[in-house]
């Protein structure tokens, strides 16, 4: 058995339950009071379950196994800083309007569990539901657009379809006469929106930690140790640790993990760029993405301009991405928004995305018994980190997959049984 | 940007005048293989943090399909060489020798089973879309 956990972390939680009553005794005493919201423990030579990655779904997984299933036996090991993965660098923009059916599961339930989060964690992550349009501007998107407007009615999400008028008027600075890709109508989910990326993981680790999980930051895991097909450890740049079950929750290093786990996975590492604007004045309350144009814009709680583009086509590691894509998308979402020609942009950075050739995710077991993957959230992920934490916790507890897991495992590559939302895109394929 | 030399016309070209391809040296796999096989030439990829052999096409150049030897990390090119090969050619390989100390080809010249003529052959996806999905 572990040693005791009670060392570091006493019973209640160690940075205070926060509220108003919080925010009025620290304002009297100086703000002397405010505790850290996470421990960073020294690693134990062995855990019950170790996850890789401290991103956001890696610290879901690990919230969710405690919760859900009272498994608190938990490290979260992350080579870098907790959140400074993929979870860190996104645009932030979540919604379920997706057109196959176990996505919509997977990512209703995501999103059904994001309207709670703030509550759930104690900690605001500032989830807005602030709406969300997909434009078409093509013909084919104007057909594959209503198609998931009907798909979304017979899963229960709610979208509808719009015309170019109610765009204009939910949009007021959008140019819908294109000339070359005028706007011809939008899917609109009203629940969809943006929350705080850095708060979310934040959220989850402070509350991984006060049910005592460890969260191990600079914490590299360099090998995995099987012996008869099973995981026994992982060898970490902060030495050796034993685990009985392994989830391997690492985004774009995904291949790199499964390959010292000794199996190969349908992904490839591209990079996927984003940049911000400088701060403007309130100008666009939701969420737009013109994916035709390959790109999406939200205006951010400081006034910035949020712009996310197309990926890179190229394997790459880097973190940075071709300038020649950030040129591109923001030529052609100016064709769009005119008005975003008159800005300077401030920041533009790049995340290594973990693409799967269906573009939809991998939830499954793997050909090493007690390691399990959570990969393949490729461009998408940000959004479905609380649906996909509650889904992988259910696999790593019981060592198979749950209802809202089941279509996403390994197998379904060697069935052909694809959850194809690439069709969907709009983009031509 | 990322510039490679095509092996045909020798133009250094720019990202921009290329699309890229994938991983390069596949065996291809098809009916009568075993579904192992088939899938793991479908779907399968080895996706290196670092010396990386893929196709590119010179697309609006000469047209035609090429590999090049990658780091995935650094971006470093070691080369490039015509899809044609086999294997990577023996400059390709004393490149990436010279700057990787530590690396050591994955493949087997003698046994003659692994790569087969791939260069030829065009991949399922030969140009990957571009994704803007989020
Ligand atoms: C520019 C950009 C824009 C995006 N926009 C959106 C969007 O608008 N909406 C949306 O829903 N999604 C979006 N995404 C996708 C989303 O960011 C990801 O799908 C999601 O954040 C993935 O979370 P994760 O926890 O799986 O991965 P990450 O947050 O990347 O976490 C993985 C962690 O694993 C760690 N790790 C890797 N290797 C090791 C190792 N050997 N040992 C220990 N730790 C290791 C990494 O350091 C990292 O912290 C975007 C992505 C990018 C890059
Ligand atoms: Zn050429």
């Amino acid at each position: 058995m572990p040693a005791s956990t009670s060392a570091a972390a006493p019973s209640a939680r160690r940075s205070g339950r926060y509220s108003v009553f919080a925010i009025a005794r620290e304002a009297m005493r100086l703000h002397r009071g405010w505790g850290r919201a996470w421990a960073s423990p020294e690693p134990r030579s062995r855990y019950k379950v170790v996850v890789i990655g401290a991103g956001g779904h890696g610290l879901a997984t690990a919230f969710y196994l405690g919760r859900n299933f009272g498994i608190t036996d938990v490290a979260v090991l992350e080579k870098g800083w907790l959140g400074g993965g993929n979870t860190g660098r996104n645009t932030t923009i979540i919604r379920s309007n997706y057109l196959q059916d176990p996505s919509a599961a997977i990512y209703d339930k995501s999103l059904q569990l994001y309207e709670t989060l703030s509550q759930d964690l104690n900690f605001n992550v500032m989830f807005s539901p602030r709406g969300l349009i997909m434009l078409a501007q093509t013909e084919h998107e104007v057909r594959g657009y209503r198609r998931t407007a009907n798909a979304n009615h017979l899963q229960g999400v709610a979208t509808r379809w719009i015309d170019p008028a109610e765009i204009k008027r939910l949009v007021p600075i959008i140019n819908i006469d294109g000339p070359r890709y005028p706007v011809l109508g939008g899917l609109f989910q009203e629940r969809g929106g943006t929350a705080r990326h850095d708060a979310v993981a934040w959220g989850y680790a402070r509350a991984c930690s006060d049910m005592g999980m460890h969260i191990i930051e600079n914490c590299a895991v360099t090998g995995v140790d099987t012996a008869d097909g099973r995981v026994r450890a992982v060898d970490t740049s902060r030495g050796r640790i034993e685990c009985d079950k392994l989830a391997i929750v690492v985004a774009g290093h995904s291949s790199v993990l499964a390959g010292m786990a000794g199996f190969r996975l349908p992904i490839e590492s591209l990079t996927l760029q984003a940049l911000v604007s400088e701060p403007i004045k309130p100008c666009m309350d939701v969420v737009v993405m013109a994916n035709t144009v390959h790109g999406y814009l939200s205006q951010s709680d400081k006034g910035e301009m949020v712009i996310g583009g197309g990926t890179d086509g190229f394997n790459n590691y880097t973190q940075r991405g071709s300038w020649q894509h950030v040129e591109e998308t923001v030529r052609s979402l100016i064709e769009t928004f005119p008005m975003l020609s008159r800005l300077k942009m401030l920041r533009q950075w790049g995340g290594i995305v973990d693409m799967t050739g269906d573009r939809s995710p991998i939830l499954s077991t793997t050909p090493v018994e007690g390691v399990f993957v959570n990969c393949g959230w490729g461009t998408g992920g940000f959004k479905a980190i609380p649906g996909s934490g509650w889904a992988m916790a259910d696999l790593v507890a019981n060592g198979r997959p749950g209802p809202l897991a089941a279509a996403f495992g390994l197998n379904r590559f060697a069935e052909g049984r694809f959850i194809d939302e690439s069709v969907a895109a709009g983009v031509a394929h | 940007m990322l510039t490679l030399t095509c092996p045909y016309c020798h133009v250094a070209a720019e990202e921009t005048e290329l699309a890229p391809g994938g991983e390069a040296h596949l065996t291809r796999h098809g009916p009568g293989s075993t579904d192992e096989a088939f899938e793991a030439y479908l779907f399968g990829r080895r996706n290196p943090k670092g010396v990386h052999f893929e196709r590119w096409r010179h697309l609006y150049g000469c047209g035609r399909w090429f590999l090049a030897a990658r780091d995935t990390m650094t971006l470093q090119v070691f080369g490039t060489y015509p899809a044609q090969s086999k294997y990577p050619p023996r400059h390709i390989v004393d490149a990436i020798r010279a700057a990787r100390p530590g690396w050591a080809p994955d493949w087997d010249e003698t046994s003659g089973d692994s790569a087969p003529g791939v260069g030829n052959d065009p991949a399922p996806n030969p140009t990957p879309t571009r994704d803007s999905f989020v």
